[in-house]
């Protein structure tokens, strides 16, 4: 991997940063949470439908840098069907895998700012109060 | 006084080590001075100095090394009071400007009653909005603002005051705009209608003459380690009859005069708000900070910034698709700049910028609310200082090209 920043800037990165999946309102979502990176100011709702435990469908809405767009957007699309509790123990190894980068200290909370919401969001679904920020 | 030359940056330059480091195998070209400014040697080999050869505590020991470290440490006290034009008991060092802003709002805060009024602007740094935020809280003040134009400036039209406005706390330089605030008048206003005038220099005080009786602010704070100096240190100016009157911030040794079971007499000024063991080797290395200033002469410093900005602007401003927020006019400006690039984040312009060894602050700068007026979340900020260069500017103008490859 090259150590330079520009490595991160792939061209799967740089495309769902332009052309993002699974981004709007999704209605009637029985769970919506948002992650703020107070670093940047960068924000990612997560909203989502769950059945049978289970996420049904799932979109999100906010503004962040390309490596926080393309980790929502490839978060959103692989955790439909994917029950709340296998949900629950997703890992920033596991966020780093799925972009398919690895990223430093520096950036490290642009690609988990996604998975913070989805984690709040399950949290406040199952009515708990330990949603971490 | 001796202008600056591009000879004369060069040879400046030899004092700072770090600025010959390499980034990614490319030469460092640091742009983040707002955030800090580096340190040259006099200000390293001075901290050295203390702590190898005369370390001990101040104000209290009898012995040589207590002798000579109280010498230092008074010495850099009135060297920075010296600075800007203030008298040696006015001039109160704290960690920073932060700590100065929190010292001024709980000690003036037993001066005010409830429903009085505290005005700041809408483009403070996070320092002087949230200590005054939360005493107004606390203690049932209102808080109000004065209102941004378009154009970056103040709107000194909007400036309400009533009898109740006890306080007008006013940023000199914006941290996110540049915007360089018309603090005289500001004060004017402000005194007319019997209200203390602060005054936020942290942005303002490196980078040109700064004085406190000219201006006729009340309080300035301003912080050591963006002027050349060390973290951990900063000052408080005060006018001498409004401190006397204030209660201390922190009680504890030094700051006492007499203590007893039941009673404490406070010590003079400026001891009296300087409760414990200070930082003595910061306070030292401020006083070295505060002698390399003095040789350069701020007014060389101050005109030699405006000339690097002014080409700054004028670079940045011919690359397409770059929005620059605040005052275009380099007169009324600091040295910093701070914009985007349309579609691209401030971070991936500012990590990319990395790469070609150039350090910029990309984010919302500690001004969250005047970001999100504008409509932004944050941008990427080149600030500037004395050993910077106009070939440094070309490069980052050049890089910012290449950043613009990547998302294309």
């Amino acid at each position: 991997m090259n150590s330079l920043n520009e490595g991160m800037y792939m061209e799967h990165i740089l495309d769902l940063y332009k052309n993002p999946l699974n981004f709007g309102i999704l209605e009637n979502a029985d769970f919506k949470e948002r992650c703020f990176n107070p670093s940047c100011g960068d924000e990612v709702e997560i909203q989502a439908k769950v059945n049978s435990n289970k996420i049904e469908d799932v979109k999100f809405i906010g503004k962040g840098c390309a490596i926080c767009v393309a980790s929502a957007s490839l978060l959103t699309d692989n955790i439909k069907n994917k029950s709340l509790d296998e949900l629950n123990n997703l890992t920033r190894e596991d966020m780093m895998k799925l972009v398919g980068i690895e990223v430093g200290p520096a950036r490290m909370k642009c690609i988990t700012c996604p998975l913070v919401s989805l984690r709040n969001g399950i949290n406040s679904f199952n009515g708990g109060q330990n949603a971490r920020s | 006084m001796i202008n600056i030359t591009k000879n004369k940056i060069e040879r400046l330059r030899e004092d700072f080590p770090i600025l010959s480091r390499k980034i990614n195998n490319k030469q460092l070209v640091y742009l983040d001075n707002s955030a800090t400014t580096q340190k040259p040697m006099q200000v390293i080999d001075a901290i050295t100095d203390y702590y190898t050869n005369y370390n001990s505590n101040v104000h209290r020991g009898l012995h040589k090394l207590s002798e000579e470290a109280t010498v230092k440490f008074e010495e850099s006290h009135e060297k920075v009071a010296d600075f800007i034009n203030a008298d040696f008991q006015e001039l109160i060092f704290t960690k920073g400007t932060t700590e100065s802003i929190n010292l001024l709002a709980y000690s003036l805060s037993s001066k005010l009653k409830k429903g009085d009024e505290i005005l700041i602007t809408q483009m403070e740094h996070h320092s002087n909005l949230v200590p005054w935020q939360q005493i107004a809280k606390s203690f049932g003040f209102k808080l109000n603002y004065i209102k941004i134009k378009n154009d970056g400036t103040l709107d000194l039209d909007d400036i309400k005051l009533s009898k109740k406005t006890k306080i007008v706390s006013c940023v000199h330089t914006s941290n996110f705009l540049g915007t360089i605030n018309p603090v005289k008048e500001i004060g004017k206003i402000a005194h007319e209608n019997n209200s203390l005038f602060v005054l936020d220099g942290a942005q303002s005080v490196p980078h040109m003459p700064i004085d406190v009786k000219n201006i006729d602010c009340d309080f300035l704070a301003f912080s050591s380690h963006k002027m050349l100096g060390p973290m951990g240190i900063g000052a408080l100016y005060g006018k001498k009859e409004l401190l006397e009157e204030m209660e201390p911030f922190n009680y504890g040794g030094d700051m006492i005069l007499e203590v007893r079971f039941d009673d404490t007499k406070f010590n003079e000024l400026p001891w009296k708000f300087e409760a414990g063991t200070p930082n003595v080797a910061g306070a030292i290395g401020f006083g070295a900070s505060i002698d390399y200033l003095n040789k350069i002469g701020m007014e060389n410093i101050k005109n030699y910034s405006n000339e690097l900005t002014g080409y700054a602007l004028k670079r940045l401003s011919e690359i397409k698709n770059l929005e620059i927020y605040g005052p275009l006019n380099p007169e009324k400006r600091g040295s910093l700049i701070s914009f985007n690039l349309i579609n691209i984040h401030p971070h991936d312009t500012t990590s990319l910028l990395d790469d070609y060894g150039i350090a910029v602050r990309g984010g919302h700068h500690c001004v969250m609310p005047t970001m999100k007026l504008m409509g932004l979340t944050g941008s990427t900020r080149a600030s500037f200082y004395f050993y910077n260069t106009k070939e440094e500017i070309d490069y980052l103008a050049e890089t910012l090209e290449k950043v613009k490859g990547v998302f294309k």
